[in-house]
């Protein structure tokens, strides 16, 4: 079922949006009433008390103090922030209070890539989950901040290294969705998007059995960024390119020159700043524990293939 | 007491680079800061612009990546560390604040020329920064990333450290010279409010510049020797880096906009000559809001993963911030009541403050909100609530006070009528480039974005970020009519009487512009900075 947004919000694709969009438009209905009140009076005021042409300056009134208009103007305000605090505090706990029969999705954000890692055991680069059912995102961060952020179901947490942090939402709606990291993390920062996929329980089943086997390395070649700075065809990235790299001779930042071999190429992946060839700045982060054995055999596979 | 001659103004007299370069006088301190705040803000726009143009289209426009991540940064720090933190404080506070006082100077003029060299050095460092590779962490400098970005991080956070000292000084100086300097006669409550909102600012200054002095110190040393204390990879908390952080940035953020506020106070009294509706509302707001600022940093910080039980308290007090400023647009309105209103340049910058920051102000309640702050958070909308803020708010008094002083500072009058055509681009152009982007942000465009094609919300984005653009060339053309006006002025202005608006604070007392030593006789005073009821202004 497609979800229509509004003017001000995108569609409203989870459980938890409909009680924030309740919320948003109270406090929008509110501003659009306080926002009239006073730029009315101010330009009524303006053009009203204005001073006529060629009128001298004369003594005005002297009115500075009125008890009941100022206890009017600030103990209606105070309450109302006392209404929107107390309905924003309770949308927030039920984002952070997590139902206990939520599906678990391990995600790992990486400069500039997230990886979803299911019960079941499958991985993908993009989040795909069943509709009708409270998913729990259990998150952590390999390098920096990142945010995760999925704007049709209203939810958002960064992701902080060294530390586990979580969300949950639950989509009744099945469709595709964006899904943006929101906390700035670097150079290729804009890109890190995904797409979250809402699918019905069956179809959800047919993914995992698909995606549990080990992908082919051309596959992870996609999966885990490799090309987000390697490129196939030998055009420059912000890393050599994978065309014709075995065997070949480079020359290494500290003028050392050695031919590219499969320890080569496990090293530089696992320890990438150990040998950095020159020309090139030191950014690409470690795999160290991202990769399976079997995934970093099937990714060296596949790059001393591409010619 | 010595008098100048009439024929000699602290413009005048004494000639010479020199006489300006080692001088002690307060009005020229303000005008050398002026000058070079003018420069960071041509600056940071020429960043902005550039920005803005890069995101008109979706896809790559005419900046890669990098570039684009610097310029952003760059836009950022420059704006809020070299412009608008010291803007109105270090000029107009400088040059206004001693005359509004009846005094001869400011507390420690040494100190205060001080306070401009350091500017000097730590902008200097912060440009050296600029052509040695800029910084691409955004101007928040968030850790972990700050300490592994290999952009020069080191030279620019040094120079923001320093500048932190220039603020401190000014700070410092003001709030001695307010207590220890007002003219015989004048109390507390008898202060121009302007002078009220330069003493909460200046609060802030001295109490919370060290803290984010420490912060960057800190990060420096961990980017040189490792320490460990934000990087996880040897310990660390990256999040302690947020606390420390807005423990100073965000009553930073007071610290742009009180001295804005204390400039809308007096020309809407000014300009409507009428007297101040909550004289003493408005005074303790100001001083509320300089405390209450200090324990409200956590409210950047409600998706950081910090408890929840925090995020609680911060967003309480959060909403009690809401209440004095509140009360104070409603004072400047009612002031306008039954006042006999002049529609100057400065009064329509006052006007258009009172509309944009109460923009700026409503649209942070939907921020404050805890649930709400979750989707909001970290996108447009945070942008443009914050350009409200801080250029709807700050910048447009800013301007309103430049032209409210310009005529006592330079003794020249500026051309109305092309100071009316450039507030009109002012007003369409900014209200074009951000109103949209409270629409593009609750739609769920992130910040700091590069690029934004292959989204399923492309199109979408395009079109607000495209109009955006189109209103940020408006608003460019309405500064460079301002700069041309007010520079023409100095060679073709009309000469300024003493009193060219109707004031009644000690500034207006004395001539246009002032002599060296402020009064050619011993100010004393007679009636309050307001009593329109009572007083006719003299001199005009």
């Amino acid at each position: 079922m497609e979800q229509q947004g509004t003017f001000n919000l995108p569609p409203a694709a989870s459980t938890l949006a409909p009680m924030y969009d309740q919320l948003f438009y109270f406090i929008y209905w509110l501003s659009v009433f306080f926002f009239v009140v006073i730029t009315v009076g101010t330009i009524v005021f303006a053009v009203k008390f204005r001073k006529k042409k060629g009128e001298a300056f004369r003594l005005t009134s002297g009115f500075c103090h009125n008890t009941p208009l100022e206890l009017f103007w600030s103990v209606i305000p105070t309450i109302l922030m006392f209404v929107i605090f107390v309905w924003g505090f309770r949308a927030y706990m039920q984002f952070f209070v997590i139902p206990g029969n939520a599906m678990e999705v391990r995600v790992t954000a990486q400069q500039w890539k997230w990886i979803f890692e299911y019960p079941e055991g499958a991985k993908s680069d993009i989040l795909v989950v069943p509709d009708g059912k409270p998913i729990k995102l259990l998150m952590s961060s390999r390098d920096v901040l990142h945010s995760l952020y999925i704007p049709d179901f209203r939810v958002k947490m960064d992701v902080v290294p060294n530390r586990y942090t979580s969300l949950w939402f639950q989509s009744d709606h099945k469709g595709e969705y964006d899904l943006y990291c929101t906390e700035y993390c670097g150079q290729q920062h804009s890109v890190m998007t995904t797409r979250v996929s809402v699918r019905s329980d069956t179809e959800y089943r047919k993914w995992i059995e698909e995606n549990s086997v080990t992908p082919t390395g051309d596959v992870l070649y996609k999966r885990y960024g490799c090309n987000t700075c390697h490129t196939l065809d030998g055009s420059p990235g912000n890393g050599p390119t994978f065309k014709n790299i075995l065997g070949r001779q480079e020359t290494m930042s500290d003028g050392d020159v050695i031919s590219v071999d499969e320890n080569y190429l496990r090293e530089s992946i696992l320890e990438p700043k150990a040998k950095v060839v020159q020309g090139y700045e030191p950014v690409m982060p470690t795999f160290q524990g991202t990769l399976s054995p079997d995934e970093l055999d099937s990714i060296i596979n596949f790059i001393k293939t591409v010619k | 007491m010595h008098s100048s001659p009439p024929d000699q103004n602290f413009l005048s007299h004494p000639k010479g680079l020199a006489s300006w370069l080692f001088t002690l006088d307060h009005k020229r301190i303000g005008i050398m800061y002026l000058i070079l705040i003018c420069l960071a803000f041509g600056l940071g726009g020429f960043f902005a612009l550039s920005i803005r143009l890069e995101l008109m289209r979706s896809g790559e426009q005419f900046m890669d990546q990098d570039t684009y991540n610097k310029f952003f940064t760059l836009h950022g720090a420059v704006m809020v560390f070299l412009f608008i933190i010291p803007s109105i404080p270090a000029t107009l506070g400088n040059f206004c604040l001693p005359l509004m006082l009846g005094a001869k100077d400011v507390a420690f003029p040494r100190l205060n020329l001080a306070s401009w060299y350091v500017y000097v050095i730590g902008a200097a460092f912060t440009l050296f920064s600029v052509v040695t590779g800029a910084v691409d962490t955004g101007w928040t400098f968030y850790s972990p990333y700050s300490t592994q970005s290999s952009t020069s991080v080191i030279s620019m956070t040094f120079g923001v450290f320093i500048l932190g000292f220039s603020s401190i000084f000014t700070g410092l100086n003001f709030v001695v010279t307010i207590h220890k300097m007002r003219a015989p006669g004048m109390t507390w409550y008898q202060m121009p409010l302007f002078v009220w909102g330069t003493y909460a600012t200046s609060v802030i200054q001295v109490l919370a510049t060290p803290v984010l002095g420490i912060t960057l110190l800190l990060l420096i040393l961990e980017k040189t020797l490792g320490i460990g204390i934000f990087n996880p990879e040897m310990g660390g908390d990256p999040v302690l880096f947020q606390h420390f952080f807005w423990f100073y940035s965000h009553p930073a953020v007071y610290i742009m906009i009180l001295p804005g506020m204390a400039i809308i106070s007096e020309l809407i009294a000014v300009h409507s000559h009428k007297k101040i509706f909550g004289y003493k509302l408005i005074a303790y707001s100001s001083v509320a809001i300089a405390l209450l600022g200090f324990l409200v940093w956590g409210h950047h910080m409600f998706v950081s993963g910090q408890s929840e039980f925090s995020s609680m308290v911060f967003s309480f007090i959060t909403f009690f911030i809401g209440i004095p400023t509140g009360i104070k647009i409603f004072n400047w309105m009612t002031t306008l009541y039954k006042g006999q209103i002049c529609l100057t340049t400065p009064m329509l910058y006052a006007l258009a403050f009172l509309i944009l920051f109460t923009i700026g102000g409503l649209t942070g309640i939907f921020l404050g909100a805890l649930g709400l702050d979750i989707h909001l958070h970290d996108t447009y909308f945070v942008v443009a609530h914050f350009h409200y803020v801080m250029m709807g708010g700050t910048v447009i008094a800013f301007l309103g006070g430049i032209h409210h002083w310009w005529p006592k500072i330079f003794g020249k009058m500026y051309s109305e009528f092309w100071g009316r055509i450039a507030f009109v681009f002012i007003f369409l152009g900014f209200n074009m480039t951000f109103f949209n982007q409270f629409m593009l942000g609750s739609q769920g465009m992130p910040r700091r974005y590069h690029d934004y094609s292959g989204l399923y919300k492309t199109d979408l984005f395009e079109r607000y970020h495209g109009f955006s653009s189109y209103g940020a060339m408006v608003l460019g053309v309405g500064f460079l009519i301002i700069a041309t006006y007010l520079i023409a002025s100095l060679f073709n202005g009309k000469a300024a009487s003493n009193n060219p608006w109707g004031g009644l604070t000690f500034e207006w007392a004395t001539s246009s512009p002032p002599p060296t030593e402020n009064f050619r006789e011993e100010p004393i005073f007679k009636h309050g900075p307001y009593d329109y009821d009572k007083v006719l202004p003299e001199n005009i």
